[in-house]
């Protein structure tokens, strides 16, 4: 089975490489296009994927940060995402995953239950962020959020790394023990 | 004379007791006085029966003589049969025809009731193809006068019989791509200004180097499966997809509860878009779902329709 390692490979000089993976091509395109608007001290390559595997995984690239798009609306989003993260290892998750769910705002359309995603991302002990890509406002600002995360899991934030930064981020109160 | 026509003869004349036997066949008026007087109406049933029969035979007895023997029998018997009574009324209809250039009828019709003049404010208005057995309906609120409607068109356009599709929508000159099969070649539709760039399943590829796009070779198969089960043309407008499901739950476990249900179990399932197929169209592009697509879907216009009845074999 193919599983994607972050310490694989040498990091390159000077770049910064995200991996975003989920099923809705468009939106996905669109938060790229405003990330590699961004300034960014180093130089920015994102990788697009629907689903793990990759494809190239005879020859995997050097990934420093995975984010996990999840669509509310779609249940076809959510169990690709279950999917792909088996082939993810277990050295990816100290920091170098996070999970965006989009959708949210538009409750009536939500066929995912929130606590849904909060439990699975409990699971893998990452970060969840909350963004409708669909609102130029809100994805426009994620995109700013994602590169400097992705620029603490470079190692190109002095101080920081991106196992300080998961202990900042995740949030202290998982799902009770009754709702498990 | 047919063998058929002999036989029905044949059983007819059983059926007539022998003392209503002369005058029957006098009014029936079909054989000869020369004819009857030969017949020994003393013999045995049978053989009275194949004697008559024989002279029919020479007359060369038609099916419609056979028939008019059985009327006057039926006339003599009618308390063998059970009568209802229909009553009759001349309702007012107002009838207005309008011919358009592609061998098109609009044809309007306001109805009346025997008791009122027609109401026309409820119109129902039927388009007519001259050259073809189709019409299409517009939806009345007045029920009760479809099969008299349905009538008049088999009757007016020399046909047999009328059967409703179950294809239904706004969009008239969709429907007619669709019944007419010409919806894979490029129609104009009023509202069709989008580009082609734009219309090409929303898959715009950035193609700045900085992107890798790991699934190019899954994006371009969706891609050339959509595009062989859609084509390239813009799809006709539908706004509905209904799908209502009779089944029996089945179970393998013994005394399961559903399984023992009587009543099958019922479903209905309702897809609806502003445009229904270029909305199915979009699904696998925008990774909303696999391709290829159910063919429950995909099979609308080429099945003609858009109300499906799914039941177990």
């Amino acid at each position: 089975m193919s599983v994607l390692r972050p310490l694989d490979k040498l990091p390159s000089l000077n770049t910064a490489t995200i991996l975003l993976v989920g099923t809705e091509d468009a939106l996905l395109q669109q938060l790229v296009d405003s990330m590699l608007k961004e300034d960014c001290t180093s130089e920015l390559k994102v990788h697009l994927a629907k689903s793990l595997p990759l494809p190239s995984s005879v020859n995997p690239p050097r990934i420093d940060l995975i984010v996990f798009v999840v669509n509310l609306h779609s249940k076809y989003s959510l169990q690709n995402t279950e999917e792909s993260l088996h082939h993810v290892d277990a050295s990816f998750f100290l920091g170098k995953v996070c999970f965006l769910a989009t959708g949210a705002g538009r409750e009536s359309h939500c066929s995912i239950h929130q606590h849904t995603v909060v439990k699975l991302v409990h699971t893998y002990q990452s970060p969840l962020l909350y963004c409708d890509l669909e609102v130029e406002g809100f994805q426009a600002t994620m995109a700013q959020r994602l590169v400097r995360m992705l620029q603490m899991c470079d190692g190109h934030v002095p101080g920081v790394s991106a196992l300080n930064l998961l202990s900042l981020l995740r949030s202290s109160e998982g799902p009770s023990l009754e709702d498990m | 004379m047919d063998e058929t026509v002999a036989e029905f003869i044949k059983r007819t004349i059983l059926k007539i007791p022998m003392n209503e036997l002369i005058t029957i066949l006098k009014a029936w008026d079909f054989l000869s006085e020369n004819q009857l007087q030969t017949i020994n109406f003393r013999q045995r049933k049978e053989s009275l029966v194949q004697h008559l029969v024989r002279l029919c035979e020479e007359k060369h007895a038609s099916l419609n003589d056979a028939a008019l023997l059985d009327i006057i029998y039926t006339q003599f018997h009618q308390h063998q049969k059970i009568w209802d009574v229909f009553q009759m009324s001349k309702g007012p209809v107002t009838v207005s025809f309008r011919e358009t250039e592609e061998n098109a009828v609009w044809i309007r019709i306001a109805w009346g009731t025997q008791y009122t003049k027609p109401n026309q404010y409820k119109p129902t208005y039927v388009v007519y193809y001259s050259q073809t057995p189709y019409a299409f309906t517009s939806s009345s609120r007045l029920r009760r006068n479809a099969p008299l409607l349905g009538q008049a068109l088999t009757v007016a356009s020399k046909h047999h019989q009328i059967v409703k599709m179950d294809l239904r929508s706004r969009y008239l000159d969709s429907l007619k791509a669709i019944v007419f099969k010409q919806y894979n070649q490029i129609f104009e539709t009023h509202n069709s200004t989008t580009p082609l760039q734009e219309r090409n399943l929303g898959l715009d590829i950035n193609m700045d180097s900085r992107i890798i796009h790991e699934n190019i070779a899954e994006k371009e198969r969706v891609q050339q499966i959509t595009q062989e089960t859609f084509g390239d043309y813009p799809q006709p407008r539908l706004e509905f997809a209904q799908y209502k499901l009779e089944t029996k739950f089945k179970s393998d476990l013994n005394g399961s509860i559903l399984a023992e249900r009587e009543e099958p179990l019922r479903c209905l399932i309702k897809f609806s878009s502003p445009h229904l197929l270029e909305a199915l169209k979009s699904l696998a592009p925008a990774g909303i779902a696999d391709a290829p697509l159910s063919p429950l879907l995909t099979c609308i216009p080429n099945k003609r329709m858009n109300y499906f009845k799914i039941r177990d074999k």
